[in-house]
């Protein structure tokens, strides 16, 4: 297993960050997160191309860039620092490793080169209004008359469903039950029948959509009734691409609230020689460490075809889910009164502290699923 | 003469191994041969057993005598900090009348630091150090001594100077321990083991050649050889390995490790035993309860980062990378698991774990885990100590104002004791 990153992946971390810096302040991100879009289209567009973000995870055969979870790690690690609004993880995460992992040749062929160009975003429905993460909790329906699908139900915690172009559905044969019947299938944005409502979010820099489907034509991705198993795969895959997003916010945290400690005066002295200041950084330290090299060794597990995979995968998001949460707490302690104002930007990492500890399996859900797939 | 390379190196002991290695000489007759010949301590000076050898090559120089099962010079316990010492701070005297007897095993070495009322404050010793005559006459108590009992010799950091600062009045000696003196008593511990002493001076005498410092540089030199103690933790775990070859001197070198591994044998438990954890759980059923299934995911969570993280650490330094935070954070992290551990091994045992020795699960070693993780967040550094230096040293957060380090030591107040 590797531990560390190349010298070229470290360019690429500081190429990524730089360009996150200049374009990603606060100012902007409090500026896109009250629009209902969340995200400014010509902006992320021009980043995009610049960088070529979405075509990381895309084998060239699809005109991506080939490389993997660990680069899609890196910038994600980055774009969890910076808060980047934009539909990043919804567009090159979900939905990529979605069509990746069920799609046919001829249909990653169709449907990866647009998303790699960003010519559009897309998305992964697949929690509905239980909130739960498992196939088994899937009642959409997809019925079949003819050629021609047509999804029933309603889908929630869509991760920019309310403006992704393409829509990637998990659905079931009508009786079906758990794993059997499921099947992906792919929705334009603009579908008749398909209402999407924009859902107010605590965390407001990540949008999600309830969608309702009410006879939408749908097209089939891979196999029908087949979804479970690639269904699966993209679960481990996106928890590891979350818990990478993660560490990046933790350690942003834990940085500005060092910068503030070390910053302010009280009792005639910098409240960052306090021997209670300095013990909560020092944890704070131990936390974020802990949780980068789990979620860092994850990403590697994926690109090395690791066997502990399942196991690892949840054991990073946990861990994540633990030490950024914990991280935020200090950090909002650590500013004090000034910590609780909604000038001050601490809260804006705090809520997405929060927001990644539910999303896609709190940590007491990562723990069971870890101890299910624990081999030794 | 060229550079040493690798290949150099490992042709060159490997010639000298096949003309000299011979298992059924006795052990201290072929540490003699390593001494004189310099491959039982290459890195060190060529007058003084080594041969100056860049210390990345010893690698190659241990797999080589690994390779055909020879047998190095003695390294384990304190006698290592004592050669480092001696090394960078000793006069020609100390280097001609200890180095050898170091490397042959045949003297034993204590480190006499840490006192009762200076535990994490070393620097606040007052073991006291009076001259009278030419001599040096030591009165005071140290304690956490490992191995007093059997040393022949201590390094010994005591007070000289008491209308000074604190690190400025002290001064570094080497004693010898078997003198009137001297004594030496265990030190019980709440898991019933008796690894530590604590050592007694009445008079005992210190000749003026075994000074190694100056008075006032006594601090200076227990930093060098605290900075070996940290890395030697590393060596001696992988040193303590007895083959089960056959012939005298794997013998004697069984019966050596034997003997300085007996302090440490219950510190797998102080960690916490996390390799038994999951297999406990199948054994006590306990594996199907939801509430320990969280702890044990917890535990293993604690257990696999912080394995990670020491991998990163270790990948950065081979890359030759600056050490980057991730290389600092271990000792704590490790303190954080082996109480995990400990709770989690309760849960495990359930009434079992109110037993104790033979009555507890797996011969006591269930009970011996559960007594012992408290030394892990205290011993070679507490939690506290690290955090502080963590904030310090990687964050660079200001130390707290210090109240002892400017005025004259006898002004600094000390334990409170009732009366």
């Amino acid at each position: 297993m590797k531990f560390s990153f190349t010298n070229e992946q470290e360019e690429f971390r500081s190429g990524v960050r730089r360009a996150l810096e200049a374009r990603s302040p606060t100012t902007e991100v409090r500026r896109l997160m009250a629009t209902e879009a969340g995200f400014d289209r010509a902006g992320w567009k021009k980043l995009n191309q610049e960088l070529g973000l979405t075509a990381l995870l895309i084998p060239e055969a699809y005109d991506g860039a080939g490389f993997g979870f660990g680069e899609l790690g890196i910038v994600l690690e980055e774009m969890g620092r910076n808060l980047l609004c934009a539909p990043f993880f919804s567009t090159a995460v979900l939905a990529t490793t979605a069509i990746l992992n069920a799609g046919t040749e001829e249909q990653k062929k169709a449907l990866l080169p647009r998303i790699a160009a960003g010519e559009i975003t897309a998305t992964l429905a697949f929690s509905e209004e239980s909130g739960l993460n498992d196939a088994a909790s899937v009642t959409t329906t997809a019925a079949t008359s003819g050629a021609t699908w047509r999804l029933e139900g309603t889908k929630s915690f869509v991760l920019d469903g309310h403006t992704a172009d393409l829509i990637v559905v998990l659905a079931r044969r009508p009786g079906s039950k758990g794993d059997d019947g499921l099947s992906f299938f792919t929705v334009e944005g603009t579908a008749q029948g398909l209402e999407r409502t924009l859902l107010k979010t605590m965390d407001e820099t990540r949008k999600m959509a309830r969608l309702t489907f009410n006879g939408v034509e749908a097209r089939l991705l891979g196999t029908e009734g087949a979804a479970a198993a690639p269904f699966a795969r993209t679960m481990q895959q996106i928890v590891v691409c979350l818990a990478n997003e993660m560490v990046g916010g933790a350690e942003r945290l834990r940085e500005d609230a060092l910068a503030y400690v070390k910053m302010r005066m009280q009792f005639g002295r910098s409240i960052a020689s306090f021997q209670t200041t300095k013990n909560k950084a020092a944890d704070m330290l131990v936390d974020v460490e802990m949780a980068k090299s789990a979620a860092y060794y994850a990403a590697a597990a994926l690109d090395e075809g690791d066997d502990d995979l399942p196991a690892v995968a949840s054991l990073a998001k946990a861990t994540a889910a633990e030490a950024y949460l914990q991280t935020a707490i200090h950090a909002v302690q650590m500013h004090g009164g000034i910590g609780f104002t909604w000038d001050n930007d601490t809260h804006l990492w705090f809520k997405r502290a929060k927001s990644s500890e539910i999303l896609f399996g709190d940590a007491n859900h990562h723990r069971e699923l870890m101890m299910r797939n624990w081999k030794h | 003469m060229t550079d040493p390379t690798e290949d150099s190196v490992r042709s060159d002991v490997r010639a000298w191994l096949k003309d000299n290695w011979d298992p059924s000489l006795g052990l201290v007759e072929w540490r003699l041969k390593l001494c004189e010949s310099g491959w039982g301590a290459p890195h060190w000076p060529r007058q003084w057993y080594g041969r100056d050898l860049p210390v990345k090559f010893n690698a190659i120089v241990d797999e080589e005598f690994a390779r055909i099962g020879a047998i190095g010079v003695a390294k384990a316990g304190i006698r290592t900090l004592a050669a480092a010492t001696i090394l960078a701070h000793g006069t020609d005297l100390h280097k001609e009348k200890f180095l050898k007897r170091i490397l042959t095993g045949e003297d034993t070495w204590c480190q006499l630091f840490s006192e009762p009322g200076s535990g994490s404050d070393m620097a606040g010793a007052v073991t006291r150090a009076d001259k009278q005559g030419n001599k040096w006459i030591i009165n005071g108590q140290k304690v956490w001594t490992t191995s007093a009992h059997k040393a022949h010799w201590g390094l010994l950091l005591a007070r000289a100077n008491w209308d000074v600062p604190k690190h400025k009045g002290l001064a570094y000696f080497i004693l010898d321990m078997k003198q009137p003196g001297v004594q030496v008593h265990p030190l019980r511990q709440m898991n019933y083991h008796a690894s530590f002493n604590q050592v007694f001076f009445t008079d005992a005498i210190v000749e003026p050649e075994f000074l190694v410092s100056d008075v006032g540089d006594g601090w200076t030199v227990a930093t060098t050889t605290l900075m070996h103690e940290r890395r030697g933790a590393d060596g001696l775990r992988s040193w303590a390995q007895a083959t089960d070859a056959k012939g005298r001197i794997y013998e004697e070198e069984r019966a050596e490790i034997a003997t300085t591994m007996e302090p440490y044998k219950w510190y797998p438990q102080r960690a916490g035993r996390v390799d038994l954890v999951v297999s406990r759980a199948r054994e006590t059923g306990k594996i199907t309860d939801p509430v320990i299934r969280q702890e044990i995911a917890r535990l293993l969570c604690m257990s696999k980062a912080s394995e990670w993280t020491a991998r990163r650490a270790r990948a950065a330094q081979d890359q030759g990378r600056p050490q980057g935070p991730e290389g600092s954070l271990g000792k704590l992290a490790s303190s954080n698991v082996a109480r995990q551990a400990a709770r989690v091994h309760t849960y495990l045992t359930g009434s079992d774990a109110l037993l104790s020795g033979k009555d507890s699960p797996m011969d006591g070693v269930i009970a011996e885990i559960l007594v012992s993780v408290p030394a892990t967040s205290i011993a070679g550094g507490t939690d506290e100590i690290q955090r502080n230096i963590i904030s310090e040293r990687v964050l660079k957060m200001p130390k707290e104002p210090s109240v002892d380090t400017t005025k004259p030591f006898k002004d600094v107040p000390r334990n409170i004791v009732s009366s």
